[in-house]
C-alpha cells in the first residue's frame, strides 16, 4: 500500500476525476461523471444536491463502500480505488465513522454493545472496549443509558449512541448520511451542535444532507448537480 | 485469546438465538429428533445384536456342536407303532471318526445324557446325569468348587465316580463334606469325587443338550450302567429310544478351519446316517450371520437417521435464510462499521452451529432417555455406545456447517449500501 501513499499533508481525502457508473438493467447510469476535489483534515463539508445528483453515489465511494468505475480515491494517503473487500473492509474499520439517516444501531445489543461494535471487530478486549464505551456514552451524554436497547431510547438518543459507536474506533473522517433526516427540529439542532463541536475538536465530517439549514452548520457546502460538482460554498 | 473471540462469538450467537427462544426451538427440533432416534435406534439394535451375538459366543466360535435329534419320518412311525424300539441319533462310531479323520479338529468331547433317580442319605430326587469324557472340563472350564472333575483313570478303571454340580447339590442337599460319600444314581452306587459351578455362571460357555446339568460320570461308566437304550413316557403310552450320544462337541484348531471342517463333517455324517437324526451347529457361522444381520440394521438405521438429519438440517437452512433477510439493515451496519465478508460468514454459521449442536445434545438426552425407558417397562437390552454418542454430536454439528454456510455466505454477499437501505 505504501508504493500508492501520495503526499498527503493535511488532506484527508482526496477524489481525481472520480466517475461511477451504474448499470441500471440495460440502462447506463451516469452517477459521477468526473469528480475531482480535496477534503482537508479538520474541515467540515455538506454535500447537497437533488435527488439522482450523485451526492449518495460520493459519499459510498468516500466511505468505501463502493469503488469507482474510473479515476483515483485516495484516504488518509492510501489508493483505495483498486482494493478488494477485505481490504476496504479494513480502511472503513480504521479510517471511518458512519452515521446514518435511521441511525442503523442493532437493536437486540444494548448502547454499550452498540458503542463497543467497531472495536469488536478490531479484536480490542471486552475490558478495554467497555472502558472506551463509558468514555463516548459519557461525551454523548448518555452514560446512563449504557445497558438499555436503542427500542427504549428516544431518536436523538439513539442518534447519540450512533455518533458514539462512530467515534470508537477513533476515525480520520466521520462520514453523515442526513443524519437529522428522522429527527424533529429541537433535536436536529442538538446533533448538529454535538458535530459541530466534534468538527471544532479536530474531526473531518462529511455529511449528506438536503436541507439548507442543517447544511449551514457546515463550513464548507458542495452542491452536487448530474454527477458533477455544481459549485461548492464558504 | 483466540479461543476468547470463538467464545464471544458464541455467546453472540446464544444471545442472537435466544431473542426468538420458540423459533430457536422449533428449529432444532428436527435434529433433536433426528439425533434421539439414531441413539434410540442403536440402543435398541446394539442391545438386541450383543444379547445374540453373546448367546453364540458362548457356544465357543472355535467348536462345532453335533447333537443327535429325531427325524420327521421317524417320529411319527414311532408314534403309529407304539411300543416299537427307535433307534436314532450320534452313535459312539460317530465320535471316533470323527476324532480320527479329521486332522483340523483338536477334541472330540462326546456327551450323552440320562435320567436317573440320584439317592444321597434320605433324599431322593430325578437328576439329569451327563456321561462325558475328561476333555469336557478343558472344553467347559468350569470352576471346581471340591475335589476334582474327572481324569483319564477313571476311564480306565471304570470306576462310579461322579461330579456334582451345584445345580446337583442343591437337588441332592448335599454339602462340600459330601465328597467322598457314595451316592446313588439309578440302582448303582457312586463316589462323590468333586462339585463344580454351574453353566450359565462364567462367560465362554458351552451350551449343552440341558442347561441344568446335575451330574457328570465317565462316558464309560454311563453306558455300562445305563445303557443306551431310554424309555419315555408320552400321553400315556411308553416309547422306547435308543441313543447312543446325544451330543458330539468338536473343537477346530483354528477358527479359520471352521467352516471347512464343518462341512467336511456334515458330508462325513451324511455318509453313516441315512436319516437326518442328527443336528448340525456352528457357532462361527452363526455369529458371521448375526454380524452381518447388524450391519444391515445399522444401513438401515443410518439411512432413517441421515433422511430425519437432512430434513431437521433444511429446517435450519430455511429459518436462517429468514434470519438472514429480517437483520440485512444489521449485516449492512455490520459491513459499513468494517466487518469481513469472513466475519460475517463466521457470525452466521456459528449461530446455526450452536442452534444445530445444542439441538444435537437435545437429542442427545432424548436418547439416552427412550433406551432407559425401553429397559425399564419392556426389559428388552439396550446400550448406548460412545460411538452412537459421538457420531450423533459429530453429525449434528456437521449438519449445522452444511446447512449453515449457504445462509451465512448470502448474508456476506449481501451489497453493504443495498443492504442498509434495506426496510
Amino acid at each position: 500500500m505504501n508504493s500508492s501513499t501520495v503526499n498527503s499533508n493535511g488532506v484527508a481525502a482526496h477524489l481525481d476525476d472520480v466517475h461511477k457508473i451504474y448499470m441500471m438493467g440495460s440502462q447506463e447510469v451516469r452517477a459521477l461523471a468526473g469528480v475531482t476535489l480535496s477534503f482537508e483534515t479538520g474541515e467540515f463539508w455538506a454535500i447537497l444536491g437533488a435527488s439522482g445528483s450523485g451526492k449518495s453515489t460520493l459519499l459510498n465511494l468516500l466511505g468505501c463502500l463502493d469503488r469507482p468505475t474510473k479515476g483515483k480515491y485516495y484516504l488518509s494517503g492510501h489508493d483505495v480505488s483498486t482494493l478488494d473487500d477485505d481490504s476496504l473492509s479494513e480502511m472503513r474499520l480504521n479510517h471511518l465513522g458512519f452515521i446514518f439517516q435511521s441511525f442503523n444501531l442493532i437493536p437486540q445489543s444494548t448502547v454499550q454493545e452498540n458503542i463497543e461494535l467497531p472495536l469488536y471487530y478490531k479484536g480490542w478486549t471486552p475490558e478495554a472496549s467497555a472502558e472506551r464505551a463509558r468514555i463516548l456514552a459519557h461525551k454523548v451524554g448518555l452514560s446512563d443509558r449504557l445497558d438499555h436497547r436503542p427500542m427504549e431510547l428516544s431518536g436523538g438518543q439513539q442518534q447519540r449512541v450512533a455518533v458514539a459507536r462512530a467515534l470508537s474506533n477513533d476515525p480520520a473522517i466521520l462520514l453523515a448520511d442526513e443524519p437529522t433526516g428522522n429527527l424533529d427540529s429541537s433535536t436536529s439542532v442538538e446533533i448538529m451542535k454535538m458535530l459541530t463541536e466534534l468538527n471544532e475538536q479536530g474531526k473531518t465530517i462529511i455529511m449528506v444532507t438536503h436541507e439548507q439549514d442543517i447544511a449551514a452548520h457546515a463550513r464548507k457546502r458542495l452542491y452536487m448537480k448530474d454527477g458533477r460538482i455544481e459549485r461548492i460554498e464558504g | 485469546m483466540l479461543i476468547d473471540r470463538y467464545m464471544l462469538e458464541v455467546q453472540l450467537g446464544v444471545k442472537n438465538l435466544l431473542l426468538h427462544k420458540l423459533r430457536s426451538f422449533l428449529t432444532m427440533l428436527g435434529v433433536v429428533f433426528g439425533v434421539g432416534s439414531v441413539i434410540a435406534m442403536l440402543a435398541v439394535g446394539e442391545g438386541a445384536s450383543k444379547e445374540a451375538l453373546d448367546r453364540i459366543r458362548k457356544l465357543g466360535s472355535q467348536n462345532i456342536i453335533i447333537s443327535s435329534e429325531k427325524s420327521v419320518e421317524e417320529e411319527s412311525s414311532t408314534e403309529s407303532r407304539g411300543g416299537f424300539l427307535s433307534a436314532y441319533g450320534l452313535l459312539y462310531e460317530d465320535e471316533r471318526r470323527l476324532s480320527e479323520s479329521f486332522p483340523s479338529v483338536s477334541k472330540t468331547v462326546p456327551v450323552k445324557v440320562v435320567r436317573r433317580e440320584g439317592r444321597l442319605g434320605m433324599r431322593a430326587m430325578e437328576l439329569r446325569i451327563i456321561g462325558t469324557t475328561p476333555d469336557w472340563f478343558e472344553l467347559v472350564q468350569r470352576p471346581v468348587v471340591a475335589g476334582r472333575v474327572l481324569v483319564d483313570r477313571d476311564f480306565e478303571t471304570k470306576s462310579n465316580v461322579v461330579v456334582l454340580t451345584e445345580h446337583g447339590v442343591r437337588k441332592l442337599l448335599a454339602t462340600r463334606s459330601s465328597v467322598g460319600q457314595p451316592v446313588r444314581l439309578g440302582g448303582e452306587y457312586f463316589e462323590v469325587i468333586g462339585i463344580t459351578q454351574n453353566a450359565g455362571m462364567i462367560g465362554g460357555d458351552i451350551q449343552t443338550p440341558d442347561q441344568e446339568i446335575d451330574a457328570y460320570v465317565p462316558l464309560n461308566v454311563a453306558r455300562e450302567r445305563f445303557g443306551d437304550i431310554f424309555s419315555k413316557r408320552v400321553a400315556g403310552s411308553s416309547t422306547r429310544e435308543k441313543v447312543e450320544l446325544h451330543q458330539i462337541i468338536a473343537q477346530v484348531r483354528s477358527v479359520d478351519d471352521v467352516e471347512t471342517t464343518a462341512s467336511g463333517i456334515e458330508a462325513m455324517l451324511k455318509r453313516f446316517h441315512k436319516k437326518a437324526d442328527y443336528k448340525m451347529s456352528v457357532p462361527l457361522a452363526l455369529l458371521r450371520q448375526a454380524e452381518a444381520t447388524k450391519r444391515t440394521f445399522n444401513i438401515v438405521l443410518g439411512s432413517i437417521a441421515g433422511i430425519s438429519l437432512l430434513v431437521g438440517g433444511i429446517g435450519i437452512m430455511n429459518i436462517m435464510l429468514a434470519s438472514v433477510t429480517e437483520r440485512t439493515r444489521e449485516i449492512g451496519v455490520r459491513r459499513a462499521i468494517g466487518a469481513k465478508k469472513k466475519q460475517i460468514i463466521f457470525q452466521f454459521l456459528i449461530e446455526t452451529v450452536v442452534l444445530s449442536t445444542t439441538g444435537g445434545l437435545i437429542g442427545m438426552g432424548i436418547g439416552m432417555l427412550i433406551p432407559w425407558l425401553i429397559t425399564y417397562f419392556a426389559d428388552m437390552p439396550t446400550v448406548v455406545t460412545l460411538y452412537s454418542l459421538s457420531l450423533s454430536l459429530g453429525i449434528s454439528m456437521g449438519v449445522g456447517i452444511l446447512f449453515g454456510i449457504y445462509p451465512a455466505i448470502r448474508a456476506a454477499n449481501l451489497d453493504p449500501i443495498v443492504a442498509l437501505r434495506h426496510e
